[in-house]
């Protein structure tokens, strides 16, 4: 059954792909989908993006385990995009063209910072990515026993694969949309059966949070308070790691590269604008409903009642076998899809906003100094990085096997987003004074940072950990502002400050910005 | 002329790609043309120093700055309590307590900021055009 719901699924994009595929190549089409979506499609194609299966299973399995702690993640989700919609979407979609990295160079020395844009945008992007096909793979095999890790890897990959290299963002965009739709209603339909077993009475539903009796880990029963916070950041170190994460999701949203290259899909600023304003109902529609399907699942089914097949305690799978009991094998099946889906669409993205960031920053900017050798060969880099970066992923991941520990991946990759790209992008569009050198400096400070500071944090090191937070954001985001302040301020750069007028009369009025493929 | 819906203007294979013309005399459509190109688009430092294009920066700056003010220390409000003073967020809110109500205020703090944005931005908008008209009704 839930085979059958996977291919339903696969057959419906693939058909996406190839009616995308079939609409006239060119660059802009490719990268940004020829500037030709709407406001309320980008708004889902953001949240697709966005919601990833880190966010279903994880949050949801997180809140079953730990409870209101696991919620915190709900909220710093949403809040993020303020900083969005604030300080990035528009200037960002006014000055630049397909990557970050084009507002960057706008008014500094375009190679070396094209270079380190190029490098942060694939660190990120690969990391996220790996995470993804871990999970995708331990998922699919978790729900459709006879398909083993490895060959649950493989399709995932390949599928991303064929959505990019064939599709290209069109293609990639419209899976983002159908997954989202599909996140959200399995999501609403899930909150509706907790709520009808609570004769859909909220207060029935919260009182039930309040004693929670289960078996821990050593064999004695436990009755915990769900809705209490402190099950799972204690003390001493507890409410630093709950800012630091705090801080790294505030500001590595605006930061993330395949959630910035969405804001080139759409035809103008204001519509990027309309976009995060719809993105941010619908996340944050969804991450209001993690309360009924997290704790949901924590009352209903208990956390001591959370295994998957083999009968391991696996909070991934706290949404799944909640559907399972509340609606039957069909409603576990399409649940499953959907969780499918989630992964796929979300490699996808990854996929695309790393090859866009490698053919148009790397390869054409910094190797060919913005000059094309041949017709079609930023599109044709593309694809081929696109492959490589798919086939590169499907290895990696085999080789991590099932067993890693992904979420520091996740983590990594908003504190990357947050403490080396941030910096950049905020000096560069409101700072006259910045510089190359700036820039540069602040995207290695905030790139060496936070993986070092991964490197010896509790998430790989366990107990014995030098620095004692999971998360580094509260170190390595000011390291990465620093970075960039004293390098700036190590240097002189007049071409710099002289062009400061021309990007901020683009950045706020829309003068001179990529049309939609249809103007002119 | 209006072309096709969703006709793609950068050229097919073979011709000038929005990267670089190579080398070919026909001029790039617009939308092509690099940041380099399109240069002479505007007389950027007139405008940038104009008095409306600087209203109209401080007046977003105005917003924007005490709109991410407000929302950090609002969204940091919750962590910082939570982590340290947990037992005053343990105590009840109706049918949930203090640490909950808190949390899901942050979902309608975060929908009400971005309403009022939107609002506000539409002026930004209106002065922005304003001035794009000024600036091409001087040359």
């Amino acid at each position: 059954m839930a085979l059958f719901m996977f291919l339903l699924f696969i057959v419906a994009t693939l058909g996406i792909t190839w009616w995308s595929a079939r609409r006239s190549s060119g660059a802009s089409n490719y990268f940004a989908a020829g500037r030709s979506i709407t406001g309320w499609q980008n708004g889902l194609a953001v949240a697709g993006d966005y919601m990833s299966a880190a966010s279903f299973l994880g949050i949801a399995g997180m809140i079953a385990f730990k409870g209101y702690d696991g919620f915190m993640y709900s909220v710093g989700f949403l809040v993020a995009y303020l900083t969005v919609l604030l300080i990035v979407a528009e200037p960002l979609r006014n000055a630049g063209k397909y990557t970050m990295a084009d507002v960057l160079a706008y008014r500094l020395s375009a190679r070396p910072v094209r270079a380190m844009a190029a490098l942060s945008t694939l660190t990120v992007s690969t990391f996220y990515m790996i995470a993804q096909m871990v999970g995708a793979g331990a998922l699919v095999s978790l729900l459709i026993p006879n398909i083993p890790f490895e060959g649950a890897v493989i399709g995932v990959g390949v599928l991303m694969i064929i959505y990019v290299v064939f599709g290209g963002m069109l293609a990639t965009t419209w899976v983002q949309i159908i997954k989202a739709v599909l996140l959200l209603s399995g999501s609403l339909f899930l909150s509706i059966l907790v709520l009808r077993h609570y004769d859909y009475s909220l207060v029935t539903f919260f009182n039930s949070l309040r004693e929670i009796s289960f078996t821990g880990a050593d064999g004695a029963t436990v009755t915990q308070d769900f809705l209490e916070p402190g099950h799972k950041y204690t003390p001493p170190w507890g409410a630093l790691d709950l800012i630091s994460l705090g801080l790294a999701l505030v500001f590595g949203t605006a930061g993330l590269p395949h959630i910035l290259v969405r804001f080139y899909t759409v035809p103008d600023a204001k519509t990027a604008r309309s976009s995060v304003v719809w993105a941010m109902v619908l996340i944050g529609a969804f991450y209001i409903m993690t309360t009924f399907f997290g704790f949901g699942a924590a009352s209903i089914l208990g956390p001591d009642q959370i295994i998957d097949p083999a009968g391991n305690s696996n909070p991934n799978m706290a949404a799944p076998m909640l559907a399972k009991v509340m609606g039957g094998e069909i409603f576990f099946a399409f649940i499953s899809a959907i969780a499918f889906a989630t992964i796929l669409a979300v490699v996808a993205g990854l996929t695309i906003s790393a090859s866009t960031s490698f053919a148009h920053d790397f390869y054409t900017n910094v190797l060919y100094h913005g000059k094309e050798m041949r017709p079609g060969q930023e599109v044709r880099v593309a694809r081929i990085t696109a492959f490589l970066v798919g086939a590169i992923s499907i290895i990696i991941a085999m080789v991590m096997g099932p067993g890693v520990n992904v979420a520091f991946l996740v983590g990594l990759a908003f504190a990357v987003a947050a403490s080396a790209n941030l910096p950049a992008i905020i000096f560069s569009l409101f700072w006259k004074r910045f510089n190359t050198t700036g820039a540069v400096s602040g995207l290695v400070t905030g790139l060496v940072s936070s993986m070092a500071l991964i490197a010896i944090s509790p998430s790989i090191m366990g107990k014995e950990a030098l620095f004692p937070l999971e998360n580094p954001g509260i170190i390595s985001i000011p390291l990465g502002f620093l970075g960039a302040w004293l390098g700036t301020l190590a240097s002189h750069e007049p071409t710099a400050e002289a062009r400061f007028a021309e990007l901020e009369v683009r950045a706020n009025t829309g003068l001179g910005a990529e049309k939609a493929g249809t103007a002119h | 002329m209006t072309p096709p819906e969703n006709e793609d203007l950068t050229p097919e294979i073979g011709s000038a790609t929005d990267v670089t013309p190579l080398g070919r005399s026909r001029p790039k459509p617009r939308h092509e043309q690099t940041a380099e190109e399109e240069r002479d688009l505007a007389d950027w430092d007139a405008i940038a120093a104009s008095e409306p294009f600087r209203a109209l920066l401080r007046r977003k700056a105005r917003f924007i700055i005490a709109g991410t003010i407000f929302f950090l220390v609002y969204y940091f409000a919750l962590p910082v309590l939570v982590g340290w003073f947990p037992e005053v967020m343990k105590r009840p809110f109706g049918p949930v307590n203090l640490a909950y109500a808190f949390a899901l205020s942050q979902f309608v703090m975060a929908w009400v900021i971005a309403g009022i944005y939107v609002r506000v931005a539409a002026g930004w908008d209106r002065e922005a055009n304003a001035i794009i008209e000024t600036a091409a009704g001087k040359e």
